[in-house]
């Protein structure tokens, strides 16, 4: 091995870039930005302000904030609802004078006061929410047009009434209490704020009125479809929206006892800034409670701390502009291209040095050298089936394959032309085989592992097994199950073949090749999945060997075939029978003379092989390359080649016209005949063997004669 | 004819014209004073500054835009060019400067909404709160900034033909151009193309992101010129206008005049149309001697019950809305 391949395999295998994608796949990296933000902001303005972290200094910016981040809450939740509430400011100036109004002029009790100002934001976001949910008008324009209403009527109730508010004699301990009081040393505004926005977080993610709103603002339309009352829900968060501006304007009126001209000015665009530089999304759907608060107190922080550090008029619009302008475009830009910016690191190669590999050239005189018997075979289905990955077949000889489609297709005996449906399962189904009961198993791809009935229902066996300490990405999950064996006792050995990628991008794996394919038990006594071996390269057939102790499960990216004992004096042990194959292996399956089927899905290319040795060259090509002029492996040629149970070849196969087999992914042997499978081929092939035993069966072979 | 043909016939403009016509009978009927030629040309002269920024705010809005800052473009260039007048620079050198930055704004408008995709909604809002909090804390001292003495913007103000005031005659030409613009140019039906259906638009081969920045920077410029006029009618431009419901009066104006906001609609019929009927009964007010503040209330009511039958008339077309538009 060169310095340069040393070195490159140093710097790609064990520097763990595919972290960073599995990373960026998280929701919480949403939050990473305005956090940050968050720092930088209080740590920016608590240094260039004396005395920015004192009490007396918090004390009164904390009531402001616990005011604020009320109304910053219930904008939140319209905004996941897919709106926007302009009009914030004025219902906070009208519940506050509400409020103001209730005691001190009709020297009514505290709670009245209470209930004056959160019914005028009841009453107030109820006519947004008929506008915009029922009649459907554009949130925007609405909410700002019921914002100057509700100006303009705050202004009018201000100059008649505010002579009297100031001239008016009563007081109230309550109410001071409120406004001044603390428990614990918090103040009162804070603890509202807290348990609000504990109720609205909890109600978000954890009930179903929350869930609706998150969906409606998530895609209105397939809300609507699934059957949510939309408008209902629309109405609903300005409704919400209402309330926690009456409560804020409560809370304000407490502190200042009074209502001036003043009150709410500009509080709806501090608002909106607040809840988009905490990264809420405009359009909806995506977004939380705590960012609406850690944009509540970056914008309060900065436009506090403007105030204080002296600057003149204005300073604040301009601040808030910039920051409204900025956080807008990188939350546009970023839900735009976060999927890009996420394909594009996601592929992380590492270095892999394949085997020498024994020539698979026909006449070559090695065991792998290719015939042509493939090319012979019948087809069964031509042009009906897509993608039948693995064939079976059961006792009174009906052919079963899967297809692309979800579905999973039974041919009947003996010709093979007739077909029917005979199970829907939705997602790939892949891996085949039958039970002692008769059960066929069948290895879902993106889904899990199934069971359906001979009465054809369809019931999900697993489809998780333990979470590993280490992962990133919950790898509970089962992501790529690929092929599937019933053992004597009844438990089922299965693999998954990669935990980095979905089904439909396994081809991507082998760019990648980072062994993350895994062998797994399903138990069906206890009804638990365990994960028995882990980081193979692409983990795929699996077959119960002979004897009924031991499986052969290839490896398919490696070319390798391992045997696990999982039964027997040697239980537990795992052991390399086949190594440094020409071609991909797929599906292992039973041979009647004692021996093993084994698919091959594609062959070796020497040019593939050294792009695998060169990890930078791999990476650069996932970068810079559309898709579809990426180097991939090559599975346009295949084959079949039969082992003994020692690993030793026996017999290879090919189809050197690549027209009637040019991948093979399964093959299965039935009473003297092997019947053919592959993911990207139309058909089923059938190929007569004249030295196979003619009543040999694969349920027989199983489960014994009788059944 | 049939009733029910009568109705089909009746579309928002027409509506809004038949009221414009009824409020002016009633009030040249009841009010004192009213229908006197020196009135009629307040009426106009009133309207002009408004009807003017209502055409750069029709411009966008046919795009399916729609421009929340050209009150504070309008009174924040102006105030900024005085500002630098009253400091000495020279005349050449301060118009240059206004103008580099309003073509400045108007690009950085367009270039967030075309090539960002950021609504114009929140562009415009956040633009408009900028300017108006840059140039008042950076680059002047005052809240109102005078028209220094014997400028031409003072003489502008005091230009008269026909004994009809300079304004009226500037808004007319400016309503005649944009209609020449939007009937009969190229780039003026690619506007109602883009605005009627964006992608389609796109997709026949129409300019569509070069075409947003021209609007926004067209409706930059329209509002630079009214903030002249305003200046030279009132010799200072006060920087307080931002904050107060004009912005909300040019909306009135191309909405009421039927221009829908779902784009693609309306031309300068319609802001004609609008303009009118805001001057009459605003006009009608302030002779009622209705106080400012419920001069707001109304006007923003009535600013509701235009959206909502334009919501109504114009239902949002949900396959070409993208999300985000709100």
């Amino acid at each position: 091995m060169s310095v340069r391949e040393t070195l490159q395999r140093w710097r790609y295998n064990y520097i763990p870039d595919h972290l960073i994608g599995e990373i960026l796949t998280k929701r919480w990296t949403d939050s990473a930005i305005p956090f940050l933000a968050l720092v930088i902001t209080v740590a920016g303005f608590g240094t260039a302000i004396n005395g920015f972290f004192k009490p007396a200094s918090l004390s009164d910016s904390t009531r402001q904030l616990g005011e604020f981040s009320i109304v910053v809450t219930g904008l939140t939740i319209v905004m996941l609802g897919g709106g926007i509430d302009l009009s914030v400011g004025s219902i906070f100036a009208l519940s506050a004078f509400a409020a103001v109004s209730s005691l001190f002029i009709f020297d009514l009790p505290v709670w009245v006061a209470l209930l004056a100002a959160v019914s005028v934001g009841i009453a107030f976001g109820a006519l947004n929410g008929f506008l915009i949910g029922y009649v459907r008008l554009r949130a925007f324009l609405t909410t700002l047009v019921t914002f100057i209403i509700g100006r303009a009527v705050y202004d009018i109730l201000v100059v008649s009434f505010a002579s009297q508010v100031q001239l008016s004699d009563v007081t109230s301990d309550l109410w001071d209490y409120i406004g001044d009081g603390t428990v614990f040393g918090i103040a009162i505004s804070v603890i509202v704020a807290g348990v609000i926005a504990l109720i609205a977080h909890v109600a978000l993610t954890r009930s179903r009125p929350g869930w609706h709103i998150l969906a409606v603002g998530g895609s209105r339309r397939s809300a609507h479809n699934a059957g949510i009352k939309v408008r209902q829900t629309v109405f609903m968060t300005y409704v919400i929206s209402g309330i926690c501006c009456g409560i804020a304007g409560f809370l304000f009126a407490c502190r200042l006892s009074g209502a001036g001209p003043g009150t709410g000015l500009n509080l709806e665009i501090m608002a909106l800034t607040a809840a988009v530089v905490g990264g809420n999304s405009l359009g909806g759907g995506r977004g939380s409670i705590v960012k609406g608060l850690m944009g509540a107190v970056i914008v309060l922080v900065m436009t506090n701390g403007l105030i204080r550090l002296g600057f003149g008029t204005g300073t604040n619009q301009m601040v808030l502009g910039l920051m409204l302008a900025v956080a807008v475009t990188l939350d546009i830009r970023w839900l735009k291209n976060r999927h890009k910016v996420l394909n594009e690191v996601y592929v992380a190669p590492i270095y892999q040095r394949m085997g020498e590999t024994q020539s698979a050239e026909p006449n070559s005189g090695s065991p792998y050298a290719l015939n042509n018997n493939l090319a012979q075979t019948h087809y069964i289905g031509l042009g009906e089936l897509e993608g039948p990955e693995d064939v079976i077949l059961d006792e009174e000889d009906n052919l079963y394959c899967g297809t692309r489609h979800g579905e999973i297709i039974r041919f009947f005996a003996p010709d093979y032309k007739r077909s029917e449906v005979f199970a829907h399962t939705g997602g790939f189904p892949l891996g085949l085989a039958f039970d002692k009961a008769g059960n066929l198993i069948s290895c879902v791809g993106a889904m899990g592992l199934y069971s359906i009935s001979p009465d054809r229902v369809v019931t999900k066996l697993t489809a998780e097994t333990r979470r590993s300490w280490t992962s990133v990405v919950d790898d509970a999950r089962l992501r790529d199950p690929n092929d599937c064996d019933v053992a004597p006792d009844g438990r089922i050995f299965f693999t998954d073949s990669t935990k980095r990628y979905d089904a439909h991008d396994w081809a991507l794996d082998s760019i990648e090749s980072r062994p993350t394919g895994r062998l797994l038990c399903y138990d069906p006594k206890t009804g638990k999945t365990t994960t028995l071996l882990d980081n193979y390269l692409y983990a795929n057939g699996v077959c119960i060997a002979h004897g009924g102790q031991s499986l052969f499960f290839a490896e398919s990216w490696a070319c390798r075939v391992h045997r696990y004992w999982f039964d027997g004096p040697k239980a537990g042990q795992v052991e390399c029978v086949i190594k440094d194959m020409p071609g991909y292996p797929d599906n292992i399956n039973r041979a009647s003379d004692g021996s093993y089927w084994m698919a091959w899905l594609g062959m070796r290319t020497p040019s593939y092989d050294l792009s695998l040795r060169h990890p930078s060259m791999r990476k650069r090509m996932t970068r810079r390359l559309p898709q579809d002029e990426w180097l991939f492996p090559n599975i346009n040629t295949g084959g079949i080649v039969k082992f003994d149970e020692t690993g030793k070849i026996v017999e290879t196969l090919g189809d050197l016209s690549g027209i009637s087999h040019p991948m093979v992914t399964s093959m299965r042997e039935h009473k003297g005949a092997l019947f053919v499978g592959g993911i990207l081929n139309n058909r089923v092939g059938r190929l007569p063997l004249p030295n196979a035993k003619p009543d040999w069966t694969g349920i027989r072979s199983y489960w014994g004669g009788a059944k | 004819m049939t009733i029910r043909s009568v109705f089909s016939r009746l579309d928002q403009e027409r509506i809004v014209l038949a009221i414009a016509v009824l409020v002016f009978i009633i009030a040249s009927v009841t009010l004192n004073g009213f229908l006197t030629a020196a009135n009629l040309v307040n009426i106009v002269r009133s309207v002009s500054v408004l009807g003017i920024l209502a055409v750069g705010m029709a411009i966008v809005i046919i795009g399916r835009g729609i421009d929340l800052s050209a009150v504070a473009i309008m009174a924040m260039s102006v105030a900024w060019y005085l500002q630098m007048l009253g400091d000495g620079t020279s005349q050449a050198m301060a118009l240059v400067i206004t103008l580099a930055a309003v073509l400045a704004i108007g690009l950085a408008n367009g270039f967030l909404v075309a090539y960002a995709d950021v609504p114009p909604i929140f562009v415009t809002l956040a633009s408009g709160a900028f300017v108006f909090g840059f140039v008042r804390s950076q680059l002047i001292t005052q809240d109102a900034v005078p028209v220094p003495p014997q400028h031409w913007i003072e003489l502008l103000g005091k230009t008269r033909w026909l004994g009809i005031p300079i304004e009226v005659f500037l808004f007319t030409a400016i309503v005649f151009v944009a209609f020449l613009f939007l009937r009969f140019t190229k780039w003026g039906r690619y506007v109602y193309y883009a605005g009627d259906n964006p992608m389609a638009a796109r997709n026949l081969g129409i300019p569509v992101r070069p075409m947003l920045l021209l609007r926004y920077v067209i409706s930059a410029f329209i509002a630079f010129t009214a903030g002249i006029l305003t200046a030279s009618s009132l010799l200072s431009i006060n920087t307080r206008v931002v904050n107060s419901t004009l912005l909300y009066d040019i909306v009135l104006v191309a909405v009421i005049g039927g221009i829908g906001l779902s784009g693609g609609k309306g031309g300068m019929r319609n802001v004609i149309v609008g303009a009118l009927l805001i001057g009459i009964m605003l006009n009608a007010m302030t002779i009622l001697d209705i106080p400012n503040l419920y001069q707001n209330l109304i006007k923003s009511t009535i600013l509701l019950v235009a959206i909502i039958i334009d919501g109504v008339l114009n239902p949002r077309d949900e396959q070409t809305a993208q999300q985000g538009d709100i």
